[in-house]
């Protein structure tokens, strides 16, 4: 995951907002340039959007909200998806996900102390026939168990 | 020598990526003339990474592929499971919508034409709207993410929309467990997409179309994204669409983790960069839908269906199929199970047929439980109803929804209970907020099957009420069908909502 060292200047902001202001219904794009370029969507941008898009803050504020992906504040320097849905649940799914938590010691959406890894919930990435799945960052991981998923975890730093 | 590694994310969750690389290094070291190509899934998610060598004499399998087998592949003394043609898997089905899928290179339009891709959008130029939509009316084509409603009468209706614009939105937002057709068929073979979205926009005159893509295929995401612009640039969309003088352009727009943007009214309004909350209907979507204007709403296989229906012809098609079903079913067969994997074929095979035969049984070797179909909003059906042929009304009459057809299986070491806690808890996590039986009712199923679990005998009938509730106080199917997972494992696998009780008294 990129992430800018600094604090991002309007400028930087602006350069990724801009580029999809012409298109129908840009509000979506542009949080997830955002998210791509700075690991979460940077406070600083929130004037620039609403300005942009003439909403409110409020409106700006519940659209961020509703969806799982967008955060306002940097998840660790991994995120850890680990599926819960039916098809990983049903070749034990469930245990996994609770012996990596335990592991950690961190709930749902947590981050280690050490900063490394945030672990949240996923429903379904579309490998129901090699589950249990999980995605580290942008990349798939089938039919897992506790030994790769320790090596994984291991890789990522936790 | 050529040799083909799977792109599709399942294979590379499971190591194609390392195979492909090690297959690229073997065989610089060797000297030998090798050609990768990265093709989509066959549907054999058990044998992947399912890896095909051509020397010459047809497609050969191996699978599953590991990193150290890849010496023995390139000897030529691995052991090898035949012509990918001839394996049995393959040789059932009827491949219609996925006849290209994992032969391709996903990302060569010459191969695609090669295969019998973009007959069916130039059939489609020479045509007026209201014939191509009578064609997809003819074929019998009914909604395959998951409501089964008529293709052909949604696209009259937008038609015969008087409107300065129309919207293609293509529905890629494959939240369903259990389901993963869409990401194969976009990973695999995304022109067949484009061809039937350009197709319907021909249809009912719309010049701008959208894929709604979920956020968790970022697989699908990068072959989609770059296949439009494959696309754009062959002619295939833009300004003059293949020579005809008409106009479609598309682009991938890609979702935010939100599982009820797969209902298509909370889609539009995601698209328009709104919460995803679901809208009243009426209005339909098909007169207003994106910016309040007359839209088509498909799922990516209806839409990914329709090159093949112009290819070979209405009739064709129909000629598949039971009943009012007609054509092919993508059955994805998931979960617990010996040969996972996608599997065309006509409607009309049985559940039992599907999940024993087809699929081998579970892949723990015990008995089957319990199979959901059609998703996280599926009934659980139990092997007393494996008789039930796959087919919409079929699955109705038994207490099911056939759904985007996924099937996940399960074995004798699920807890039914837990598994409606689950569909409570997801109903609760993922509802949009805007209607109380969903909301409020979702939370407090999952607390009433604690109690049940807890030994609350009169708590059963409550979740019964409570469930008639979400039902029929609904607007959209996450409240509306959450009861019929609770309530099929409920009634069908009773001892696991007894046994609790009575160990607590």
């Amino acid at each position: 995951m990129t992430r800018h060292a600094a604090a991002p200047t309007v400028a930087e902001l602006s350069d990724l907002i801009a580029p999809h202001l012409h298109l129908e219904g840009p509000l979506l794009p542009i949080l997830h340039a955002l998210q791509d370029a700075f690991g979460h969507v940077p406070e600083a941008a929130m004037p620039l959007i609403t300005e942009a898009l003439n909403i409110t803050r409020a409106e700006l504020h519940g659209v961020m909200s509703f969806y799982h992906d967008f955060r306002d504040v940097p998840a660790g320097r991994h995120v850890v998806k680990i599926c819960r849905a039916e098809a990983c649940q049903a070749v034990g799914g469930t245990e996994l996900a609770e012996a990596t938590l335990a592991r950690l010691g961190v709930a749902w959406h947590g981050t280690t102390a050490n900063g490394a890894v945030t672990i949240e919930p996923v429903y379904c990435l579309g490998l129901c026939a090699c589950g249990p799945a999980a995605m580290v960052d942008d990349k798939v991981i089938g039919r897992l168990d506790s030994v790769r998923m320790d090596a994984l975890l291991a890789e990522a730093g936790a | 020598m050529k040799v083909y590694v799977p792109g599709d994310s399942a294979a590379k969750s499971v190591g194609a990526d390392d195979v492909a690389a090690a297959i690229a290094s073997e065989a610089a070291l060797r000297g030998l003339d090798v050609e990768i190509i990265r093709n989509g899934t066959r549907g054999m998610i058990w044998l992947e990474p399912l890896v095909e060598v051509d020397r010459g004499a047809g497609r050969e399998a191996f699978g599953p592929v590991t990193v150290a087998d890849v010496p023995g592949l390139l000897d030529g003394t691995l052991d090898g499971l035949g012509l990918t043609d001839d394996l049995e898997w393959m040789k059932r089905q009827t491949r219609l919508t996925f006849a290209r899928c994992g032969v391709i290179d996903p990302l060569s339009l010459a191969d695609y034409e090669a295969h019998g891709g973009l007959a069916g959008l130039r059939r489609a130029a020479a045509m007026t709207g209201a014939e191509i939509v009578e064609e997809v009316t003819a074929s019998g084509l009914r909604g395959r993410g998951g409501a089964g409603f008529p293709t052909g009468i949604k696209w009259k209706t937008v038609l015969e929309a008087d409107a300065p614009q129309k919207y293609i939105v293509c529905n890629a937002d494959e939240g369903d467990s259990g389901t993963f057709a869409d990401r194969m068929i976009m990973e695999g073979d995304p022109f067949t997409l484009i061809e039937g979205m350009a197709i319907a926009a021909l249809g009912v005159g719309a010049r701008k179309g959208y894929v709604y893509l979920r956020s968790e295929y970022p697989d699908a995401i990068a072959v989609m994204t770059k296949a439009v612009d494959l696309a754009r640039k062959a002619g295939v969309l833009g300004a003059d669409l293949l020579g005809s003088g008409r106009t479609f352009d598309m682009e991938i727009r890609v979702g935010a983790g939100a599982y009820v943007c797969g209902e298509e009214t909370s889609l539009l309004n995601s698209l328009e960069g709104k919460r995803g909350v679901v809208r009243a209907k009426p209005p339909l979507p098909a007169l207003e839908g994106f910016l309040g204007r007359p839209t088509v709403v498909n799922n990516v296989i209806s839409l990914a269906t329709v090159p093949v229906i112009f290819e070979k012809g209405a009739q064709a098609y129909a000629d598949f199929g039971l009943g009012r079903s007609r054509g092919t079913a993508t059955l994805q067969i998931a979960g617990n199970v010996k040969r996972g994997g996608l599997f065309e074929t006509a409607f009309g095979i049985s559940l039992g047929d599907v999940v024993n035969d087809i699929g081998g049984g579970t892949a723990t070797g015990r008995p089957v439980k319990a199979v959901q179909v059609g998703g996280p909003l599926g009934a659980y059906m139990p092997v007393s109803k494996f008789d039930t042929p796959m087919g919409y009304e079929e699955f109705d009459q038994n207490g099911g929804l056939i759904g985007h057809a996924g099937l996940v299986v399960f074995d004798d070491q699920a807890d039914m209970l837990q598994m409606a806690r689950f569909a409570m808890e997801f109903c609760a996590i993922e509802s949009c907020g805007k209607c109380t039986p969903c909301r409020i009712g979702a939370v407090r199923g999952v607390e009433t099957i604690d109690r049940i679990a807890a030994g609350d005998a009169g708590a059963q009938e409550l979740l019964t009420d409570l469930c008639e509730t979400m039902k029929d106080g609904s607007l959209c199917a996450l409240g509306g069908f959450t009861p019929f997972p609770v309530m099929s494992a409920l009634t069908q696998f009773p001892d696991d909502f007894a046994t609790k009780q009575e160990a607590a008294e």
